[in-house]
């Protein structure tokens, strides 16, 4: 553990945001809360993309994750932060566990598509759900933080400190997880399915795991943004939602746990410049980062980083 | 009684305006194995494209007849200039990648696509009623349609079998079937793989071209319509299988009819239906109604 370069960047990482983060302007404490935890649904699906697997759905669990957070505030006025992220996580691996039953069938577009198919689900549910506020959605009650409402000046820095608690707990946790026997069959079911099974592990079983794993991610993100914005809308179940998070990973790359949070910070910069700087061509500039990405740089940007870390040893 | 008749048409009309909008989207993927996401942004643009020049010639007193003239051309405009210049100057260099990469980069493109749009035509929506209005309306029993609704119907049919006849019965359709089965042995045989993937991508981007086109008139042309339908045709061809041509029709027919029904039914549930009819199909089928089995290679 000692000689883990990645822990001690995390451990590192977690410090640095906490002081920085302090003498950060309000807009930037909230831009990166939110990149932060776009950079926690982003990890989990390093596990899946490890795995060749790319799903265009995850944004119902993002989105779940935020209404169940939501809900709790309006179904028993619960607005504990951490009891959000937990009911966000728990809400997210209950319905990713039974549909993992059906999705570890698939491999390739088709795990892609029946993934958007469920989000679109969701989408469609809410939507029309008036009690939910249909496609205005609702408000979110004011967070509170072990039963304390934190003072106006410091409400920002206070989700950015649990963000970057969350996040890297999470980020920790993962790259255990990638250490173990079971972690290290994700890049050897994408290489060779058949030959997993031969050796007797079960590509299935392992992937029914991961997508477990990242829903629930997924779902904390979810609710830490819900709590963060103080809003939820259908919209975050829509298909784009769940592009803008492949957009992530492939930016991001999936060499390390360090990659998704690298890749949302990066991403965050890169929308908000374009959306200031060309309000209405700020897709174009993402769809030309994402191309250019793709054909330059396949394995995102940590390839750049990565390669000066094991240049140091 | 009349409900169930107007239950039926509707979901014919709508399957119909389905079918000509994915089919595109299906022979892409069958010949290339693009799951190709510029679709919605050919279709977008090609409601776009119809609805601007349709007016404009309008309003310089075109006789109006001409205007379904000027619908088709406008989306032969578009599929001709920018398919081939997306094909021949960027997916070629793209083949050799993953299936999902390639997704991924007609992502990118979609996005651009999509902000050009905004760019070209501003973000306030199009109308264009005189096509739609001018064929006049007809009566089954007490239900009164537009003509125009026979129109999308008249189309799917002839690009359908159109599509259907140059693959079983011309020349260049069983090429196109050889490719298809196996590019490498093609490739090989001496036929221009690469003319074909070139035909293939324009025909496909024409055909959702065409499909904007000619729904340009009955709705109003806003710049969400390429999002909206490239998910829609994804489940049609996914209900179907991807890449099967008579998958797309009876996809279509699915979709279409089980919208039909819930809109008169249980209007709430009308989005939500259809993906879960495509979440349903693909439990048990899980390459679609129309697929093939294949063997799992080591």
């Amino acid at each position: 553990m000692k000689d883990d370069r990645t822990t001690q960047i995390v451990l590192a990482a977690i410090a640095i945001l906490l002081v920085v983060g302090f003498f950060l302007p309000n807009w930037a404490m909230f831009l990166l809360t939110i990149a932060l935890a776009k950079g926690m649904l982003v990890l989990g699906l390093l596990p899946l993309m490890r795995t060749g697997l790319v799903s265009f759905g995850h944004a119902l669990y993002y989105c779940l994750g935020a209404y169940a957070a939501g809900g709790l505030g309006i179904a028993w006025g619960i607005s504990d932060v951490i009891l959000m992220m937990l009911a966000g996580g728990l809400a997210a691996a209950v319905v990713s566990f039974v549909l993992g039953f059906l999705l570890s069938r698939y491999r390739g577009i088709f795990f892609g598509l029946l993934s958007l198919a469920f989000s679109m689900i969701l989408y469609g549910v809410l939507v029309k759900s008036e009690s939910l506020g249909s496609t205005d959605g609702f408000n979110v009650v004011k967070f509170t933080l072990f039963g304390i409402r934190p003072d106006d000046e410091m409400v920002r820095f206070t989700m950015l400190a649990v963000a970057a608690v969350t996040c890297g707990i999470a980020a920790l946790a993962l790259h255990r997880y990638l250490g173990t026997p079971l972690g290290l069959l994700a890049p050897a079911i994408r290489d060779n399915e058949i030959r997993v099974e031969y050796m007797g592990g079960s590509a299935r079983y392992a992937i029914h795991v991961i997508y477990v794993i990242s829903a629930t991610l997924a779902g904390v993100a979810g609710a830490l943004v819900g709590a963060a914005v103080g809003h939820i809308d259908p919209e975050m179940a829509y298909w784009t939602q769940s592009g803008e998070f492949v957009f992530i990973a492939i930016l991001a790359g999936t060499g390390s746990v360090i990659a998704p949070f690298i890749g949302a910070i990066v991403f965050a910069v890169i929308h908000s410049f374009a959306f200031d700087f060309s309000p209405n061509t700020w897709q174009m500039v993402l769809g030309g980062a994402l191309f250019l990405i793709i054909v330059f740089l396949p394995n995102g940007l940590w390839s750049l980083f990565g390669r000066r870390l094991r240049a140091r040893g | 009684m009349d409900k169930i008749i107007a239950v039926f048409i509707d979901g014919i009309i709508y399957s119909s305006w389905l079918f000509t909008a994915a089919i595109g989207l299906t022979l892409i993927y069958g010949v290339m194995k693009i799951l190709n996401l510029t679709h919605g942004s050919f279709y977008a643009l090609g409601a776009y494209m119809a609805a601007s020049l349709t007016g404009a010639l309008l309003a310089k007193g075109m006789e109006p007849m001409l205007s379904y003239a000027v619908l088709f051309g406008s989306a032969l405009f578009v599929a001709l200039v920018l398919a081939p210049l997306i094909e021949r100057g960027i997916l070629k260099f793209m083949y050799s990648k993953d299936e999902v990469v390639i997704m991924l980069i007609t992502y990118a493109l979609f996005l651009i696509l999509e902000d050009a749009i905004k760019l070209i035509w501003g973000v306030s929506p199009y109308f264009i009623a005189e096509p739609y209005g001018l064929l006049g309306s007809i009566e089954f029993g007490d239900l009164i349609y537009p003509t125009y609704n026979l129109f999308l119907i008249f189309i799917a049919l002839i690009s359908g079998l159109g599509l259907a006849w140059t693959l079983m019965k011309t020349r260049v359709g069983k090429l196109l079937l050889t490719v298809i089965h196996d590019p490498e042995v093609s490739r090989s045989l001496g036929i221009n793989v690469n003319k074909f993937y070139l035909i293939t991508f324009t025909f496909g981007s024409l055909l959702a071209a065409v499909g904007g086109a000619f729904t340009a008139p009955t709705v109003s042309v806003v710049p969400a319509m390429g999002v909206e339908i490239i998910v829609l045709s994804f489940a049609v061809i996914v209900i179907g299988g991807m890449g099967s041509l008579p998958g797309a029709a009876v996809g279509a027919c699915i979709v279409g009819l089980v919208r039909s029904i819930s809109i008169h039914y249980a209007p709430q549930l009308e989005l939500f239906v259809i993906y879960l009819v495509m979440a349903m199909v693909l439990a048990f089928r899980p390459r679609g109604l129309f697929s093939t089995a294949e063997a799992r290679k080591i």
